[in-house]
């Protein structure tokens, strides 16, 4: 057993530290989820792929520097700490990016991905719908045959930065008279300009325009745009939930760097009378460091060949429910002022109150730790 | 970066596995918790004999040196087995002296270490900032007592009471004995020894959970109810993955302590461990039912255990003001 950085890490970590150092806006940009934070935010990217910061794990031809899983979660360390903008291109580079590595041709990769890498293209995902949430596999959407491609209709909904986005990845039904919900479907990218989408923007608890609905009527998407087979989509899908609800969309460098920056506003402020308060503020600091060694495990396992299967629901339970707590405890800690809206912590508040809802439900994790983990029963799932 | 146990290191945690397994541990637990103290001496020499206490001993006192990664993996197996006595009195007791010796006490060490660590011997203490209660001081071969800057052999176990788990007795040792060793080294050693005791403690308890959990899966794919089986309720279901959870994030805190062996990362493991054993032990209960409420049933050796182990060698308060302390 070994915690220890390899030299070449440790360089690594130095080296985007200075970069941040010199390049992390002084103050924070506008958020993320209004059009001028979704702007600045793009132009963040920008700079960060300039100097190849922005996919730091992806290969050097899409614009990366080809570093393993160790490099990167040190790289999400450093970025974390230098408090660096949160990362608009997030849903395009942790989901589709991987579906792209595993299953789509050299000429998608060559075509999607770097334009992701420098954040021209923003990625939203397209998978849920009204009728079809935690069942997404009872999904309606359709994707018809047309010459030289496929026509889209339907409603897909809950799309995590689709009001500004460009472009979405989705699952849709193109084979409707499959034996079972999860065969007929397939994976593919539209353009959310083009002809036939409408996109709606949907305020969420806080009101600001962080997701939206699609409507799709005959929308064109060419062959080029299908991700491996057609009516592979479920697998396809399925294979990079793990990413989702693993470790590389919540990487534990997030939560090293608010449970310290919690530590610090407790001793700023707190009444040190208060223990309970302090004793939250020691769970905080504990469970960012179970997730962060938690993660390491896992990166350990991850590189000695093995997959990460049902364990990522472990990851997703506790770091939702953490990433509440958390918060929770540093609102307590501002008093009264953690009613504004505009505080240090209000609109991190906001977005760990969705944590357990999306990347599938906590209800439907615990299903799958049960049952894949644990060998209990399956239930009425599909 | 390898995060993981080695090759080795995951051997050692199966042999004991497979040792403990085939020893009838529940009737060593029993039998201990009854007064007879024969089985669980056995069971303990028949650790020795495979190293387990030699693990926190330099190699000049009879020890195999300091192996804080391979002792949490056998302490996650004893805490699984429920093996009885005060196994993490006896390795905080090794580390207490072999401290001591490293600031140059090393008269105490020569004498006692080589026992303690061949398994030959068991031993308890007290500390100064933990309880006031040895554990099994009646059954351990030492009782210590550090008091201020002084370690003494205590004279005598003091009156014996009774703890919530059956298989722990308690007392203040009687005052006074023999002196082994005085002055600030004593102290300084004494809060190295409380490190290593909590953090066996943290070990044990992650095994204890783990024991609940095995068990409790156990019996909820085979108790039928309403014409199925109870563990595809899904309230029973997911309080089970919660168990789960709450485990698994254990274990890689307890790892990292073994790793830096810090003051702060220990009470992290402790803090943790015993809090999530004690929620699997709650979540045992309940999805027994009633007879999970009995002490006929092999479960309550574990059940009853939860929380003194929780609160023993720092309570979830002590372990936060010292992760708070370290960060
Ligand atoms: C902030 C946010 C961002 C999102 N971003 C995206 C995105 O970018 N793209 C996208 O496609 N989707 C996105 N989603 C949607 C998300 O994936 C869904 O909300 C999620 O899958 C749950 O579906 P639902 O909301 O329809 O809830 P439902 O499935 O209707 O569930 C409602 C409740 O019932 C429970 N429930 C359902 N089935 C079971 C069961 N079998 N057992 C026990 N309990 C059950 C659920 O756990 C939940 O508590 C986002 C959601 C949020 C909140």
């Amino acid at each position: 057993m070994d915690l220890r950085h390899t030299p070449q890490e440790d360089a690594f970590r130095a080296e985007a530290r200075a970069w941040l150092a010199a390049n992390v806006p002084e103050r924070p940009l506008p958020s993320l989820e209004t059009e001028e934070g979704f702007a600045a935010h793009r132009a963040w990217e920008a700079r960060l792929h300039a100097d190849r910061w922005s996919v730091v794990a992806w290969p050097r031809e899409y614009g990366g520097r080809g570093v393993d899983l160790f490099t990167w979660l040190v790289f999400e360390e450093e970025y974390f700490a230098a408090g660096a903008p949160g990362r608009v291109s997030q849903n395009g580079v942790s989901l589709l990016a991987p579906t792209l590595f595993d299953h789509a041709t050299d000429e998608q990769r060559a075509r999607v991905l770097p334009s992701m890498a420098s954040g021209e293209v923003i990625w939203a995902q397209a998978w849920s719908e009204p009728e079809a949430g935690s069942d997404l596999a009872s999904l309606r959407s359709r994707a018809v045959r047309t010459d030289g491609g496929w026509l889209l209709s339907g409603h897909k909904t809950w799309s995590s930065r689709a009001a500004f986005a460009d472009r979405a990845f989705g699952i849709f039904r193109t084979d409707p008279g499959a034996a079972k919900p999860h065969h007929g479907l397939t994976y593919l990218m539209f353009d959310l300009r083009a002809r036939g989408v409408t996109v709606r923007p949907i305020g969420r608890l806080d009101g600001k325009p962080a997701f939206a609905e699609l409507f799709l009527d005959d929308v064109f998407v060419p062959d080029e745009d299908v991700i491996g087979e057609p009516g592979q989509g479920w697998r396809i899908a399925m294979s990079t939930t793990g990413n989702e609800r693993g470790l590389t969309l919540r990487s534990p460098g997030r939560f090293v760097a608010a449970s310290q920056r919690l530590v610090r506003d407790w001793r700023a402020s707190a009444d040190p009378s208060d223990t309970a308060l302090g004793d939250r503020v020691a769970d905080a600091v504990v469970g960012a460091r179970a997730y962060q060694l938690f993660t390491y495990a896992n990166a350990s396992r991850f590189a000695a060949g093995a997959s990460i299967g049902a364990e990522s629901s472990l990851n997703k339970v506790f770091w939702s429910d953490y990433d509440i707590a958390l918060h929770e405890t540093a609102l307590d800690l501002l008093g009264a002022d953690g009613e504004l809206a505009d505080g240090e912590w209000a609109e991190g508040h906001v977005f760990s109150l969705a944590g357990p809802i999306y990347a599938g439900t906590n209800e439907i994790q615990r299903d799958i730790i049960a049952e894949r983990l644990l060998g209990l029963p399956k239930g009425r799932r599909r | 970066m390898r995060f993981l146990l080695t090759d080795e290191q995951a051997a050692f945690g199966r042999s004991l596995e497979a040792m403990l397994s085939a020893a009838d541990t529940p009737s060593a637990v029993r039998a201990w918790a009854a007064g007879n103290a024969v089985p669980g001496n056995a069971l303990r020499a028949r650790l020795g004999t495979v190293g387990v206490f030699a693990l926190a001993v330099p190699e000049e006192y009879g020890g195999v040196g300091v192996l804080p990664v391979e002792l949490a993996v056998a302490y996650v197996e004893l805490g699984r087995y429920a093996v009885p006595g005060p196994v993490v009195e006896t390795v905080a007791a090794a580390a207490l002296l072999a401290r001591l010796a490293e600031h140059g006490e090393a008269g105490p060490a020569k004498r006692l270490l080589p026992a303690l660590a061949s398994g030959g011997a068991s031993a308890t203490l007290t500390l100064p900032g933990g309880g006031p209660y040895a554990l099994d001081a009646d059954a351990a071969a030492y009782v210590l007592v550090v008091h201020g800057d002084e370690l003494r052999l205590a004279p005598g176990t003091g009156a014996l009471r009774a703890s919530s788990d059956p298989a722990r007795r308690l007392s203040r040792p009687a005052p006074g004995g023999e002196l082994l060793a005085s002055g600030p080294a004593v102290r300084e050693a004494a809060g190295h020894a409380a490190d290593w005791a909590a953090f066996a403690t943290a070990a044990q308890s992650l095994g204890t959970g783990l024991a609940l959990l095995e068990r409790t899966v156990a019996y909820a794919r085979q108790r039928t109810q309403f014409g199925t089986v109870i563990g595809g309720f899904q309230a029973v279901k997911h309080r089970l993955a919660d168990t789960l959870v709450g485990l698994e994030f254990a274990r890689p805190l307890l790892f990292g302590a073994a790793l830096s062996m810090t003051t702060a990362d220990i009470a992290a493991a402790k803090l943790t461990a015993g809090e999530a054993a004690y929620a699997a032990a709650r979540t045992a209960l309940q999805v027994h039912g009633a007879v999970g409420y009995t002490e006929e049933l092999d479960l309550s050796l574990w059940l009853r255990k939860a929380r003194p182990l929780r609160d023993a060698w720092g309570t979830p308060s002590e372990c936060r003001r010292k992760v708070l302390a370290g960060s």
